[in-house]
């Protein structure tokens, strides 16, 4: 960082009112298996999983429901043991509420695991076994984005990657389920950052926990403190300090290049809650079937941590947790910066759901646009260095070239620029539909392209094939003529003996 | 289980949360700024002065409504409830000479809101700052009425127009006493040097203007006190509704010339201490210069536009033909501020200045 940004950068993010306790200070509650799961097969970032299960079929807990399905894909296990009741679709946790094929569960109450592999010596496996473990049990990126975790531990060997960064940031406001791990299960934490160093051969790992958590951090120090190549560092309170490259920066100070991994930087980032995932994993064989998440806002009666198994209906969390203050002005599923409104309460469960909120009225108020002021608030709360402002006045003029020009693409999403707007402009909701409608533009130029090809080799086969005949129909006329020529010949050779 | 009938009547985008503030907060936080610099202005200079002021602003909204309603805007008068128009009436009534009659609060709060601010597309639109359009509008069409300074009678000494002599003043209808009219010293020394004076001499002479903190000086309506416009001016700071680049820039842009200019030649240029309690720019650097809409969105950009307007101050003052030149260094630079936006750019994150992914880094390490 040179001096003029010293200077004048900002300090980037927002300081949103945490609302994290009393919730985050209230132990941990675990759910009852309901009497029916709904488990969805695309949990994760990319192709759904495939089933493997009939109707009818008998299930124990941990087994295996649909297998991954192309390069970036996770597999699937049975949350509780039951029968699989109906392979079909229900409404996805997506504001959109389109279905999505799931696996139902009629449980029946034994909640019995199948026979799972554990293993005693972790570090003893080579290093793609655990990837190969990781993937066999299905754990995706916990923090929210649900990214297929055996791959980005095979692919950091590869990338040469040196310093694991385990993510306990938890820069959402509402959500201490993160938080609660760490004080309840530090151990496993560490373990599971530990069996990851293995996996990646990464030299270090660097624990960041936002300074809001001292309990969290305490815990981690504590469980950290006996190895050596696993670091617990407090972080500023800061959202969006759980994104990766901020805290890739805050703790390493290293800058991940723009449209790159962090990998590119020699880092990798994972969640603690995927580090416990991956600790229950390679030591219990126990796949992810289950998650802790927190359950708060200000309809919710009782706010706190639920440990919920995948699949279980958002309604069911919430009639577990306590029930709700009338009806909610909004559902949200995850943190109220970047979660997901719902469309309604019968979605299910999935693993990468960190929370679920119940928001009043009074806290998702919606304020009325006015127009930009250019004040540039949005331009200090910008954790990428972008122009918000000017950014949406490229959009909001249809000129998503000039948008781009000037870094639509960089943008992460994080929501800051329209939490601080004081004229209420819809700053990052724009972003998101520009960066929808270049996508789709994307999409058409490629089809488009596609078309244009099948229509070009059409035309070049009907090319080849009209001189294919036109040759077919000269060598036929050639071979007529030198025919004839040769009957003629003969006849006039006939003629002329007889002559 | 009761089940929940709760259902999303639409889909809502993140974030579901909204920090504090709007734009009539902010608005409404610049005029509490402004209130202590104008109550003492209208104690410095009398009933005149409450009086235009009051015109000014009751014209720049009824302007704005006008305006709002010819748009076909709905609900007009929300819109006006944002505080904006009346804060732009404020600011020129702060620049007015302070015994101006109505028609000059009137027609400036026209120029400032239809001219400055309606015809580019209302707020957030305009390109030059609404108040400092007027007043350079008005300066350059009726040079004798806004430069006509009235030596401060504090309302409640003795020979201060009373209710209703005000009133007779501010309907044009009392012509000023000569002995009431006073140069401001920015004035006093332009013509000074025009004549061939030097400045020393010049402000030795008995009755020559003098500048203070306290500000009990000839001068525009709300320009005279330095420390109220600063007290005002560190609360913005304090509330973070502005910061800190634009007035430092202002305030080095013309004392540092300033400085430098008085040490080589004090007998042809002013101090900096009297450029700084004189005219508009203290005014200008707090409240002025500050402006969101029509100064640049970045840091840089705006330490580059302050130091911009307080330089341009600073030649107009010493160098131009007009005794002060904040409100033509601010149009000024107001006309460059897109070209300053898109020089001082913040660097993405990830990426060089010039907009290219840096080199990874690290791996070694």
């Amino acid at each position: 960082m040179g001096l003029l940004e010293k200077i004048f950068a900002s300090t980037w993010g927002v300081h949103p009112q945490d609302y994290k306790r009393p919730a985050a200070d209230l132990a941990a509650r675990a759910m009852p298996t309901p009497e029916r799961l709904f488990v969805p097969l695309a949990q994760h970032l990319g192709a759904p999983a495939l089933p493997t299960v009939l109707v009818g079929q008998k299930v124990k807990k941990g087994e295996r429901l649909a297998d991954p399905q192309g390069a970036v894909s996770a597999a699937i296990h049975a949350p509780t043991s039951g029968t699989v009741s109906a392979i079909g679709e229900i409404a996805a946790p997506h504001p959109s509420g389109l279905p999505v094929l799931a696996v139902t569960i009629d449980a029946d109450g034994a909640d019995e695991w199948c026979e799972l592999a554990p293993c005693d010596d972790p570090f003893a496996l080579d290093p793609d076994e655990i990837g190969r473990r990781v993937a066999q049990a299905g754990v995706v990126g916990m923090g929210g984005a649900a990214f297929p975790s055996a791959l980005k531990l095979s692919s950091s060997k590869k990338a040469g990657v040196n310093t694991l960064v385990i993510n306990g940031g938890e820069c959402e406001p509402y959500l201490s389920c993160d938080d609660r791990l760490m004080r309840d299960e530090a151990a496993a934490i560490v373990d599971g950052v530990r069996v990851m160093l293995h996996a990646t051969g990464a030299k270090r790992a660097l624990v960041g926990i936002e300074d809001n958590k001292p309990e969290a951090i305490a815990a981690m120090t504590l469980a950290a403190a006996p190895f050596g190549d696993v670091t617990v560092r407090a972080v500023p309170a800061r959202y969006p300090m759980g994104s990766e490259r901020q805290l890739v920066l805050t703790l390493t100070g290293r800058e991940i290049p723009a449209g790159r991994l962090p990998a590119d930087a020699g880092v990798v980032v994972h969640n603690v809650g995927t580090a416990r995932a991956v600790s229950e994993a390679i030591r219990y064989g126990r796949p992810l079937v289950e998650r802790l998440l927190t359950v708060n806002g200000g309809a919710a009666c009782a706010p706190g941590n639920v440990l919920a198994p995948v699949g279980a209906l958002v309604e069911d969390v919430l009639a577990f947790a306590g029930g709700l203050k009338g009806e909610p002005a909004r559902l949200v599923m995850g943190g109220p910066m970047m979660g997901m409104a719902l469309p309604h309460a019968r979605v299910p469960v999935v693993k990468g759901t960190s929370g679920i909120l119940a928001l009043s009225a009074a806290e998702a108020v919606e304020h009325e646009r006015e127009p930009c002021i250019r004040c540039a608030t949005c331009v200090r709360a910008c954790p990428m260095g972008l122009l918000p402002l000017e950014m949406a006045r490229h959009i909001e003029s249809d000129d998503l070239k000039g948008a781009v020009d000037i870094g639509l693409k960089d943008c992460i999403a994080c929501g800051c620029c329209s939490y601080v707007c004081p004229a209420h402009v819809p700053l990052v909701q724009l972003f998101a539909f520009a960066k929808g409608s270049l996508a789709a533009e994307d999409r058409a130029k490629q089809r488009l392209e596609a078309t244009r090809k099948l229509a070009q080799a059409k035309n070049e086969r009907m090319a080849a094939e009209a001189r294919e005949k036109a040759e077919a129909a000269a060598r036929r006329k050639a071979e007529r003529a030198a025919a004839k020529a040769k009957a003629e010949a003969e006849a006039a050779a006939a003629n002329a003996e007889a002559a | 289980m009761s089940r929940l009938a709760y259902r999303a009547e639409r889909t809502f985008a993140a974030p579901h949360a909204h920090g504090d503030g709007s734009v009539g907060q902010t608005m409404f936080l610049v005029q509490l700024a402004l209130t202590p610099a104008t109550l003492f202005g209208f104690w410095l200079y009398g009933w005149p002065a409450f009086f235009l002021w009051t015109t000014t602003l009751v014209s720049a909204l009824v302007f704005e409504f006008f305006c709002l309603r010819l748009m076909g805007r709905k609900a007009p008068g929300r819109a006006l409830a944002d505080g904006s128009a009346l804060l732009s009436g404020w600011l020129l009534a702060m620049t007015l000479p302070p015994w101006s009659p109505w028609w000059v609060g009137c027609l400036g709060a026209f120029i400032a809101i239809v001219v400055g601010k309606q015809v580019f597309g209302g707020l957030g639109q305009n390109v030059f700052n609404p108040a400092m359009v007027a007043r350079v509008a008005l300066l350059i069409s009726f040079p004798l009425q806004l430069t006509a300074w009235v030596t401060p009678l504090p309302l409640v000494g003795a020979g201060a127009p009373g209710f209703v002599d005000g009133l007779y003043i501010f309907l044009g209808q009392t012509p000023l006493p000569d002995a009431m009219t006073s140069a401001s010293l920015l004035g006093f020394a332009k013509t000074e040097l025009a004549r061939g004076a030097e400045l020393s001499q010049a402000f030795a002479a008995v009755g020559a203007p003098q500048v203070s903190w306290l500000g009990v000086r000839a001068g525009s309506l709300g320009e005279s006190s330095a420390l109220l416009i600063a007290l005002g001016g560190a609360f913005l700071l304090g509330v973070g509704i502005i910061r800190w680049h634009a007035p430092v820039g202002v305030l080095a842009g013309t004392l540092i010339p300033a400085l430098i200019a008085h040490a080589l030649a004090p007998e042809r240029f002013l101090d900096a201490h009297t450029h700084l309690f004189s005219g508009a720019l203290l005014l200008g650097a707090f409240f002025i210069a500050t402006d969101y809409v029509t100064t640049p969105a970045t840091a840089a950009g705006r330490l580059a536009f302050g130091l911009g307007v307080g330089l341009v101050t600073w030649v107009i003052r010493s160098l131009g033909g007009y005794p002060e030149g904040v409100a033509f260094a601010v149009l000024l630079m107001n006309g460059i501020t897109p070209l300053i936006d898109r020089c001082t750019r913040p660097r993405i994150l990830g990426r060089t200045r010039g907009g290219e992914a840096i080199a990874a880094v690290g791996k070694e390490a």
